[in-house]
């Protein structure tokens, strides 16, 4: 699925699906499976440096427009931690393992990491940094901070985001439900069950 | 009085935590930052004949390639000053020769313009070894175990009293079973990372540690820059758990890669590369021999490990350590050995030695338990220790009876069948099972600073970091305190190695060590605006004695006389003053091989030193008598399990812990930290394994998806309750750590729950499905 949704975007963009495999590949992305693919299909150039050529994408970040002249190998994550300087999306894997880099994109909860920006064009992101209103906390930042739901606070971004995804999804009706649909968002410190109670309360206003 | 402490308060760092704000190592906004991108050997033994970095240097965006043929030359640590930090692998400084000795161990960095850039031309490099064969497998090694030194904090590895041996021969009953943990990855969810910036021979890192002290005295030993040229920040850590407490070769990477192109430069691990360059719990077997009388009271306990370090330092998990003083014994034999592998090297992870020690302990106590055919909780009460009969000395505080009481009524323990295998819950088999948990309480030397300031707010300055401890948190109670301030008038702030010198988070040790000189430094401030107060004609308290001024919410009174007072801020205005300053320094420790040197003549610290002499609070805490006292925190763990007999899954079902660690010093983070380390030791019982390549000895589970650590889907109800006794001895707040006694009892706990549900005993962890069905 992922690696069509990129495909699809790679020849809309101008770059053949060679090139852009090829780029992807290496990013570290896809660091896994692009050399299964080289293998499998004979893609991978040996030894060609391609020129990355940068496009330009319009996001809706946070309800404000943003233009961004980027690598077409940019990650969402990246872009918004290493271009936009929006720090708060984690990254704790980099490759869709751990939820830290959870956002919401047109509303679902995805891994940020797993998303090209360059896929993102016209697109709604909201990020943790989008949720309160002024000095106003969302509901579930207020939550997490009640029910002490983190203790290093580096999962906390992708944990509230998908909390909020979650909530607005309305699947889960039982604490089993919550629990099995947040297990995409790691937390080593071990603060799920402050998390499942933030996350309830939040449920029940 | 404000009493803040104890209080269930909100974590003072949480609204930055929730809202995104709080900034991490890799976080820093730098101008004109460039990328790092390791790469990492793909042999396990050898040496590198050559890299290629001709492509990669040609790539777009490239600013260079650091290799060893190119890179700066380091110092090697002394490693003498404790203070000074610990480089995890004193035989192995990064890029400093061609040497292989473990797989996934660095070679080269790419330094370009983006992270993409640096990322691809470091796929292009190509290495070149002259491969040896590697020595890989645990077991296969056992006849190169050797005596090691000792262990952290100079933990004595082979300890006796009695003869273990001969008890062993005429006790009634007996067990000698050998018991195996895997290798552990800390995963914290913060990938080791780190930023650096040179400003002339002046250097500034922002570095994902536990020890922003530690970081600083090695950066200046190994790079060879005087300390005050070398700045440490770690404001905000994403989770530790001993990963961060040595100092890995990222943290040497940035600052030489800098240097050498002229950039700063920011290195970040991928999760993969953080599996081998970044610490790990190492593997361990242990033979634990236990010999009772029909009494049920133990005369022998035999405790004998074998671990595993690597060919570059040497690290001993000292698991045997509590052994000698968990349960009375006339006889008792605590070994340990090493062997050498072609691996990264190992190092703490919350509760090392503890962890996997007293999971094999605790399981063996259980079989002697069944053996006996006595209830698993009565036999540990049976055998409680009422002072640690090795070292001969007394407990500081102890209620670990309490906790079995209370944390049996809280499992249902009632409900537990002694004969395995008999309880049902649908299909399900039940169980029930427990185990000790203890840590020892360490506190070392620390300093802080207090500043009151004219508008009625006060700050404190610690070199300690809180890593998601809730550091912060705790100490602006204590500080809040102390200033007779409420919390919101306080701002703690640490992270920053220009400060005081604070602890290393590690070893349970920051509450116990930096709280007694916080609290010391901000009544040393407020005796020193008594002091005016009661010397200046304009005051109403003028002419009073110290000693009958009390402070209460900003205010200094007379006694019980409200009226007679005035404001801190009243003080300081009519004597013109923005501040009032203190210091303080309590060279107070817990391990006695610990050396508690005074600081050289002229440095900062011996300032504070001069200072806390006359600080009142600093000596009343120094010559408290601890000699005569050992300091342990103490638990008991119970799990109640279901396993699925045709498939072997276990689901964890409840945990009840109970702790005895002294005053609680915030309800809310305290439960937070137990049911973390409740977690890890879950983790280590079912799922967590690092698995090497048995030929070429490479970690195959180097991601979240191979090596599995516990998910929202699979936690358990969770009690944690608490003694709440102070320890009178250990410092004024009579608080000890907590953040490594919740693994310790767990692991062993859910094993014995198993075993009660099904009636099947596996000694090797994880306790995964196939070996419960085998």
């Amino acid at each position: 699925m992922e690696e069509k949704d990129k495909e699809n975007n790679g020849s809309s963009g101008g770059t053949t699906r060679r090139q852009f495999l090829g780029q992807v590949g290496l990013a570290g992305a896809g660091l896994q499976l692009a050399p299964l693919l080289a293998k499998a299909t004979g893609i991978l150039p040996d030894n060609e440096a391609l020129p990355i050529e940068p496009i330009t994408v319009n996001i809706m970040i946070n309800g404000s427009q943003k233009t961004l002249t980027i690598d077409t190998r940019v990650t969402l994550l990246d872009a918004l931690r290493e271009k936009l300087m929006m720090t708060g999306t984690k990254k704790g894997c980099d490759h869709g393992q751990c939820g830290a880099c959870t956002v919401l994109v047109d509303g679902r909860r995805i891994n940020s990491c797993l998303h090209l920006a360059a896929m993102c064009e016209g697109s709604e992101v909201t990020t943790i940094e989008g949720l309160a209103k002024g000095d106003d906390l969302h509901p579930m930042q207020a939550a997490f901070l009640k029910h002490d739901g983190f203790q290093c606070g580096y999962c906390t971004p992708g944990q509230i985001c998908s909390a909020v995804g979650l909530v607005k999804e309305g699947r889960a009706k039982t604490d089993a439900e919550i629990r099995e649909l947040m297990s995409g968002n790691i937390c080593r410190c071990g603060a799920y069950q402050n998390i499942l109670a933030a996350i309830k309360e939040v449920q029940n206003a | 009085m404000n009493e803040s402490l104890g209080k269930p308060i909100d974590r003072v760092d949480g609204r930055l935590k929730v809202t995104g704000g709080a900034t991490y190592a890799a976080e820093y906004k730098i101008k004109n930052l460039a990328y790092g991108a390791p790469v990492l050997s793909t042999i396990t033994k050898g040496r590198v004949k050559n890299i290629d970095i001709q492509q990669a240097e040609k790539m777009p965006g490239v600013i260079g390639v650091m290799t060893s043929e190119n890179c700066m030359m380091l110092h090697t640590p002394s490693g003498s000053d404790p203070g000074s930090g610990k480089f995890a692998e004193k035989d192995l400084l990064p890029l400093q020769n061609d040497r292989v000795l473990y797989g996934g161990q660095y070679i080269a960095v790419v330094v370009a313009e983006t992270a993409e850039q640096a990322e691809q031309a470091a796929a292009t490099i190509k290495v070149t070894y002259d491969e040896q064969k590697p020595v890989v497998g645990f077991e296969a090694n056992f006849s190169t175990a050797y005596q090691p030194g000792s262990g952290l904090g100079g933990a004595k590895t082979q300890e006796k009293r009695g003869d273990a041996d001969a008890a062993m021969q005429s006790a009634a009953f007996t067990t000698d079973e050998t018991y195996t943990t895997p290798v552990y990855s800390h995963n914290a969810m913060e990938p080791h990372a780190t930023i650096a910036e040179w400003n002339g021979d002046k250097l500034t890192v922002y570095d994902a540690t536990q020890s922003v002290m530690g970081v600083q005295g090695l950066l200046s030993n190994i790079l060879g820059i005087p300390k005050e040229n070398t700045q440490v920040y770690a404001l905000y850590i994403g989770g530790g758990f001993g990963s961060k407490g040595f100092t890995w070769a990222n943290t040497l990477l940035a600052p030489m890669a800098a240097k050498q192109f002229n950039r700063p430069v920011k290195i970040e691990l991928k999760r993969q590369q953080v599996f081998s360059a970044a610490g790990r719990r190492t593997q361990t077997q242990q033979k634990i021999g236990l010999g009772a009388g029909v009494d049920g009271k133990l005369t022998s306990i035999k405790h004998d490990t074998i671990s595993e370090t690597s060919f570059v330092d040497e690290f001993v998990e000292t698991a045997g350590v509590a052994t000698s003083m968990i349960y009375s014994s006339p006889n008792v034999e605590v070994k340990h050995s090493l062997v050498r592998l072609n691996r990264g090297t190992p190092c703490p992870m919350r509760a090392p030695g503890e962890s996997v020690g007293m999971y094999a302990l605790e399981v063996a106590m259980d079989e002697m338990a069944n053996k006996l055919k006595m209830d698993p909780v009565q036999f540990r009460i049976t055998n409680h220790s009422d002072m640690d009969e090795q070292k001969k000395k007394q407990f500081s505080s102890k209620y670990l009876k309490e906790c079995y009481q209370r944390g049996a009524e809280a499992i249902g323990w009632s409900n537990r069948s002694a004969e395995p295998g008999m309880t049902k819950q649908g299909n399900l088999l039940v169980g029930y099972g427990v185990a000790t948990a203890t840590y020892p309480a360490n506190r070392s030397a620390s300093s802080a600073k207090a500043t009151l300031f004219a508008d009625g707010h006060a700050e404190i300055l610690c070199g300690t970091q809180d890593i998601g401890t809730g550091t912060y948190t705790v100490m602006t109670q204590v500080a809040a305190d102390a200033f007779g301030l409420p919390v919101d008038q306080v701002k703690v702030k640490l992270g920053d190695s220009s400060y005081p010198k604070g602890a290393q988070s590690g070893g349970s040790q920051v509450s116990a060590s930096v709280g007694p000189p916080i609290r010391a430094a901000a009544l040393g401030a407020v005796s020193k605006v008594v002091k005016m107060a009661i010397a200046d004609e304009k005051s109403p308290l003028y002419g009073k004695k110290e000693e009958d001024i009390v402070v209460n919410s900003g205010r200094i009174q007379f006694k019980d006389h409200s009226n007679t007072s005035e404001s801190f801020t009243d003080v300081l205005r009519r004597k013109g003053l923005d501040k009032v300053e203190a210091q303080a320094k309590t060279n107070v420790s817990t391990r006695q091989q610990q050396d508690a040197a005074p600081a050289p003549d002229g440095s900062p610290e011996a300032k504070i030193e001069a200072e806390s002499k006359t600080n009142a609070a600093v000596q009343a805490d120094e010559k408290t008598d601890r000699k005569d006292y050992v300091f342990h925190s103490f638990g008991a763990q119970f799990a109640k399990v279901l396993v699925d007999p045709d498939l072997g899954t276990i689901r964890v079902e409840k945990i009840a812990s109970v702790m005895d660690i002294g005053t609680v010093m915030n309800l809310k983070t305290a439960t937070n930290q137990i049911m973390g380390g409740i977690l890890f030791g879950m983790g280590m019982a079912l799922m967590e394994e690092t698995k090497y390549d048995p030929n070429n000895g490479r970690i195959v589970t180097r991601d979240l998806a191979q090596y599995l650590v516990p998910v929202h889907a699979d936690i358990p109800e969770i009690d944690v309750q608490f003694i709440e006794k102070p320890d009178p001895f250990i410092s004024p707040i009579g608080a000890r750590g907590i953040g490594e006694i919740g693994v310790t009892g767990m692991a062993a706990a859910i094993a014995n729950a198993i075993y009660n549900a099904t009636g099947k005993r596996v000694r090797d962890l994880p306790i995964t499905p196939d070996k419960l069905i085998a």
